[in-house]
């Protein structure tokens, strides 16, 4: 038994009706505006018009096409790590170690690309790459999936040291090992810009966007249609249950670990295919932890979670700029993400306890 | 390799242990009261953040260290308070709270150093240092160790007191008993909500002035992100640890010597890549766990809000 079975309440958002769709939008938009209004006051506070900021957010992340491009673009990686958590919270499974994951297999995508282009055409290179990254992710959660699985060991801790043990191992394998010796900064050999993954119809945003979203969709839809996502949902839900109806519960706990790191693996990959076509040291997004609190806001759900991962993407995009340009240090964005989740989590709170009251009255 | 052996690389190297290690140890010991009581802490991170930044600010003002280690553990407890209110009172989320407050103190902490100092980063004196009679006399290990700031030795008192209190103490069995069956607690009349609550602002209290040590006496200043992921190592030792605190005081140590390994390599002119040596305390315990393979027992109540009469 470890903490709190993150498949719980999963099995809520399945089967609500359109009748609950205004309530579905109230409950994300309300939030949504009192972290705006709240971060709008500190903004008074500290003397700055919150209107300029988020007019410039606004602006920046949706309303130019260009930055509307930026935004999309940088939903593909949070998509997909979001994928991969869904189906580890969905089987009740805590694999918090993401950045590792990400991480490792970025480096790996990175490394092998440009080694590979000399002797393939783009396209062969780029799914040999992704799958590698995908790979890579799978390995690094190997441990914590056995440990778990034969011993029970709490996958909350070896998942988060393999994370540390895995930014470290990149950092470590980009200045000893794959650098490339014609740059100052330790970084790997860059892909060329006409090697990286194909754009989608003339615009900036690359196609691993798509991949993601249907990787979001088909998780989503394994999760609630098919007989091997509701043994996962069982697992999550009580692994007891699972272990008496005779489930071979160490093969799917290590079968969920592995698609879950492979799709955090996969994101790793397609941002360096994708964007930026090498691996700089010290680099870490650190988007594995970000997305957790995403992905449960979304109750587990693969269709809601794009809409978060929209907001957040954009949210991120622009905050930095219309932090420059208000006269604020960029990261008060984080103190607006903060808020989100904050006045996500109690309006979820009250709409949960209304509706407990309401079915106590009938 | 006679290099490693010499006076001063000794020296700094025990001492930065020391320096490192204890923020870690606070932080764990803190984030130990809370999951002995069921309450899993995420957010620690933020409230070592937020101690690392009142506590500077604190001393920044006055001067004086005690006054920041004081504003420190308040700093932390604000932000134990948030967890207090909303995970423990109202049973929300504890990942997802936890998480929001970490961010939140990274914004929040990076924001106000930005209004105050703008894209400065002013230094403090020294710490004041209390070297203990008779054992600072003891060459490399006196100053390595026994030459520190009087919070070192008060937070090694502080292991053995919670060793003593979780052993023997009505508080301490009630913090156990809020982590294992508080349903059973609540029956014998302690408030679960109650226990609880003050475990997390124990915690809060520790991870801050955990916080403000990192600040005023580590560092020398205060940097917006300075805590960088000593939150989560936190975490991590409290779980190996499985409720012993002379056991975080290990890992503490073990942690805090592969910090300052890498300072006190470059101060024998060897340069390794700093993350080499990070590596080594999380392969060290990784390989312990798949050796020994042992169960790592948490409290089953662990991330588990209590409502009085829901099973």
């Amino acid at each position: 038994m470890t903490a709190r079975e993150p498949g719980e309440g999963a099995a809520m958002t399945a089967g609500e009706g359109g009748a609950g769709a205004t309530a579905t939008v109230l409950r994300v938009l309300v939030p949504v505006v009192l972290a705006l209004i709240a971060g709008g006051l500190i903004l008074l506070v500290l003397g700055k018009d919150p209107l300029d900021y988020y007019g410039f957010v606004l602006q920046r992340s949706l309303l130019r096409w260009g930055g509307a491009q930026e935004t999309l673009t940088r939903m593909a990686p949070l998509l997909l790590i979001a994928a991969g958590l869904i189906v580890a919270f969905r089987a009740g499974i805590w694999n918090l170690g993401g950045d590792g994951q990400f991480l490792l297999a970025a480096v790996a995508s990175a490394a092998l690309a440009p080694v590979l282009s000399e002797v393939l055409p783009r396209g062969p290179v780029l799914i040999l790459c992704m799958m590698a990254g995908a790979l890579v992710g799978v390995l690094w959660s190997l441990i914590p999936a056995l440990l778990k699985a034969r011993y029970g060991i709490n996958e909350i801790i070896t998942t988060l040291m393999m994370s540390f043990l895995g930014t470290s191992l990149a950092n470590v394998l980009i200045k000893l090992v794959l650098y490339d010796p014609n740059t100052t900064v330790p970084q790997t050999r860059s892909l060329a810009v006409e090697d990286r993954l194909p754009r989608l119809f003339g615009t900036s945003i690359h196609c691993g966007l798509l991949l993601a979203v249907l990787a979001v969709i088909l998780v989503h839809l394994m999760m609630t249609r098919t007989a091997f996502g509701l043994k996962l949902q069982v697992l999550g839900a009580n692994r007891a249950a699972a272990i008496h109806a005779g489930f071979r519960v160490e093969r799917l706990t290590v079968v969920a670990f592995a698609i879950s790191a492979g799709l955090i693996g996969l994101a790793g990959a397609v941002e360096v295919l994708g964007v930026w076509g090498s691996v700089r040291a010290d680099w870490n997004p650190a988007l594995g932890l970000l997305v957790v609190p995403l992905v449960f806001l979304a109750r587990l759900n693969g269709y809601a979670v794009i809409g978060f991962t929209l907001f957040f993407s954009a949210l991120m995009v622009g905050g930095e700029t219309a932090a420059r340009r208000v006269g604020v240090p960029q990261h008060y964005v984080l103190v607006l993400v903060a808020l989100l989740l904050l006045f996500l989590a109690l309006v979820e709170y009250l709409d949960q306890s209304r509706r407990k009251r309401m079915a106590m009255k009938a | 390799m006679n290099a490693l052996l010499t006076e001063p690389f000794l020296v700094s190297l025990l001492f930065g242990a020391v320096t490192a290690g204890l923020p870690l140890l606070l932080a764990g010991l803190g984030e130990q009261i809370s999951e002995k009581a069921g309450v899993l802490n995420i957010g620690l991170e933020g409230m070592m953040l937020c101690g690392a930044y009142t506590g500077f600010l604190a001393t920044y003002h006055t001067g004086s260290f005690w006054l920041g280690f004081l504003a420190g553990g308040a700093g932390g407890m604000a932000v134990a308070l948030i967890v207090l209110l909303l995970c423990i009172r109202r049973g929300l989320n504890q990942i997802v709270i936890g998480i929001a407050l970490t961010v939140g103190s990274q914004g929040l902490t990076s924001l106000l150093h930005f209004v105050q100092f703008s894209r400065t980063y002013p230094r403090l004196p020294a710490a004041p240092v209390l070297a203990l009679p008779l054992l600072n006399q003891i060459p490399i290990l006196g100053k390595g160790l026994f030459s520190h700031n009087a919070l070192v030795y008060l937070s090694l008192m502080l292991v053995a007191a919670l060793t003593w209190m979780f052993r023997s103490t009505y508080l301490g069995l009630s913090l156990e008993a809020a982590g294992n069956k508080p349903a059973a607690l609540d029956a014998a009349g302690v408030d679960v909500i109650r226990t609880r609550s003050l475990a997390v602002l124990a915690t809060g209290f520790l991870a801050g002035v955990g916080g403000a040590y990192m600040a005023n006496v580590g560092a020398g200043l205060f940097v917006p992100f300075m805590t960088g992921g000593a939150g989560v190592i936190g975490i991590v030792l409290a779980m190996l640890a499985r409720g012993r605190p002379l056991w975080v005081l290990i890992g503490a140590a073990l942690f805090g010597a592969s910090l300052a390994m890498t300072t006190a390599l470059q101060v024998a002119g060897i340069n390794v890549p700093t993350d080499v040596v990070q590596m080594l305390p999380f392969a060290v315990v990784m390989l312990v766990l798949v050796i020994f393979a042992r169960h790592s027992m948490l409290p089953p109540a662990l991330g588990m809000p209590y409502v009085r009469g829901e099973r």
